[in-house]
């Protein structure tokens, strides 16, 4: 069962993405990996490397650059074909949905190369979790401070306690069904012009 | 007639529901030769036919090829060479892809940097009014200068192995006599990063689509020494590609599509449409560059230069007229041809049908309601008309492609072996 190890290259100029990947691959037991940010002299780090599978995200526009390279592998290193098992094509689907593109050397088994594409799909699909909910947490805090800003106008202006403020936000909210950040943000713009 | 006419329309919407959503996504690059597939979403050509296209603008060609494959895309905006390419199995992710409609001609350029073309005045002191072949033969002095002098050879950008840009670019250096493969250094560039590779000195020329070259020129760091018309004035651009499963299960959705790209592309060949055309097209949302330039790209008023050196392109872009959005098989056999004469594949019968089948102009002539007996052109001469000339003079026969790609003088040392191998036995 022993088997030698597979060389992984990952060109992500997504820095914190290539990192849970890498770190994926190394808990999976891999320690052949290399992560390159930029593709600047890719062709000699493919050379050296010799690379048995690539994984590249489909927003980089330098895959233009490899498909080139791959064409001039005659001399560069040996043929490499896109995903595996073509006859698979709802892992290739759930990969491209997820932005990943990968080379593998041909004739690779497939048994050894799939989980490799499994995990950097649901590790791709993991960071984009991931930004999601950092970009719901961000709107989140903003909401909370415009809440408190118009709290704040509320009681200086109509002299209420924080508690009343808060429950006329959230009154008139629901009676005009609309988010409480939104009437918030109105009566900061309205207290912004009447100031 | 006209009720009868009026009764079809309505009565096919139905037809276009039976296969599915109208609703078409369709990937694309960012560029000028996009117009048409962009000018039907925008302007309604789309709608009238009972489409909508739902554009998705993408990084690379190979994105959407990927995507167009795997069912993201349902057509895609793409480099002619590209459905050949798939149909004969070449390239890392090929699947079968045809093309009905072409998008036009025209539109590439090449551009070398004006550090490089400097040099080739000094050397060959060339005029103003030099033509595209005068520029390669002087890029060739000043290459021999260079190799004497001990200088690392130039280096060059283009879009992608299977591009028109790739077998433009080597047409016009073989045409001065250099070697692509041996003389100078063939990399890919994304075309919106090609300006700032040559500015940086990352690279010392390219050949990319408008408004690419303009970009540069404009900016003083490049100047256009060829115009894709200099190199063969009916080189097909950029195609329509789908799936030929998809295009089988939906023949009305392709007939209204080609329908409604039809008329979008003779609404942009009209210039009384391009200020209107270079407004939408300028936006991010599409192309996303000033649209001072794009305005003159489309007029074909070419700044070669910064130091206001111009010339005027007749036609630089083709959306519609002299048949440009039919998508000729003798096309695909000159780009085959290419193929074969760079050594990215060897001729064979099957390769041949295989490439041919890549172009449909039985879907174009159904949709537009065009006799077949135009079809009888399908597999013309190409280059033999004074004003449809190769700029090296060659001429192409689709029946004889094997004896047309071993006659250039200059072509792939991997061509050469391979063909000195079969004579061999």
């Amino acid at each position: 069962m022993l088997q030698p190890n597979l060389t992984i290259l990952v060109i992500d100029e997504n820095a914190i993405r290539a990192s849970i990947i890498e770190e994926g691959l190394r808990e999976a037991g891999h320690d052949r990996v290399t992560v390159i940010h930029e593709v600047n002299g890719v062709a000699r780090i493919i050379e050296t490397l010799k690379p048995d599978v690539i994984i590249i995200d489909l927003e980089n526009p330098n895959r233009d650059m490899m498909e080139h390279l791959f064409q001039l592998t005659r001399t560069v290193s040996r043929p490499i074909a896109m995903f595996v098992d073509r006859s698979d094509t709802a892992s290739i689907e759930a990969a491209v949905e997820a932005g990943v593109s990968a080379y593998i050397v041909d004739g690779l088994k497939k048994e050894r190369v799939k989980p490799i594409l499994d995990m950097a799909v649901s590790r791709f699909n993991a960071f984009s979790r991931l930004q999601r909910e950092l970009a719901d947490a961000r709107s989140a805090l903003e909401e909370r401070k415009v809440i408190e800003r118009a709290k704040g106008i509320l009681m200086k202006m109509r002299g209420l306690s924080e508690e009343d403020a808060f429950a006329l936000l959230r009154q008139t909210a629901m009676n005009e069904k609309k988010k409480m950040s939104e009437i918030a943000q109105s009566v900061v713009t309205a207290a912004g012009l009447l100031m | 007639m006209s009720i009868t006419q009026r009764n079809g329309s309505l009565g096919a919407p139905a037809l276009v529901t039976q296969e599915g959503s109208r609703v078409l996504r369709a990937g694309f690059i960012p560029l000028v030769d996009a117009s048409v597939l962009i000018a039907a979403a925008e302007f309604g050509f789309a709608r009238k036919e009972g489409l909508t296209l739902e554009l998705v603008k993408d990084v690379s060609w190979a994105n959407v090829r990927d995507r167009l494959a795997f069912r993201q895309f349902d057509i895609a905006h793409m480099l002619s060479p590209m459905p050949v390419a798939s149909m004969l199995g070449l390239g890392s992710n090929p699947s079968p892809t045809i093309t009905p409609f072409s998008l036009g001609k025209g539109g590439n350029a090449i551009t070398l940097s004006t550090r490089l073309f400097g040099r080739m005045q000094e050397v060959a002191s060339l005029s103003d009014q030099a033509s595209a072949l005068d520029n390669a033969k002087a890029l060739a002095a000043v290459l021999a200068e260079m190799r004497d002098a001990g200088e690392m050879p130039p280096t060059f950008g283009m879009t992608y192995p299977f591009s028109s840009h790739n077998y433009e670019f080597r047409y016009w250096l073989a045409a001065g006599g250099i070697d692509p493969d041996r003389d100078v250094k063939m990399v890919v560039v994304p075309p919106p990063l090609t300006s700032d590779a040559l500015a940086a000195g990352a690279i010392d020329g390219f050949c990319v689509g408008a408004p690419w070259n303009m970009v540069a020129s404009e900016r003083g760091v490049g100047r256009i020494v060829a115009a894709k018309q200099d190199i063969w004035p009916s080189a097909p651009e950029k195609v329509i590609g789908m799936r030929p499963e998809w295009a089988e299960a939906h023949p009305e959705t392709v007939s209204r599509l080609i329908v409604a790209l039809d008329a979008a592309a003779r609404w942009c060949d009209d210039p009384a449409n391009h200020d209107g055309l270079a407004e939408v097209l300028a936006t991010d949302r599409f192309i996303g560059a000033p649209v001072d330039i794009i305005r003159h790209v489309l007029a074909g008023e070419f700044s070669l230069d910064a130091q206001g050196h111009r010339r005027v392109i007749d036609r630089y872009f083709t959306f519609h007229g002299d048949m440009a959005n039919y998508p000729r098989p003798s096309q695909a056999l000159w780009i085959y041809a290419q193929m074969i004469r760079w050594g990215q594949t060897g001729f064979s019968d099957k390769g041949q049908a295989s490439a041919a089948a890549a172009y449909r102009p039985d879907l174009y002539r159904n949709a537009i309601g065009l006799p077949d007996s135009v079809g009888q052109d399908d597999f013309r001469v190409e280059g033999s008309l004074e004003t449809d000339a190769f700029m090296d003079g060659f001429i192409f026969n689709p029946a004889a492609i094997e004896d047309y790609a071993n006659a250039f003088p200059v072509r792939s040392h991997l061509a050469q072996r391979a063909s000195s191998a079969d004579t061999d036995t």
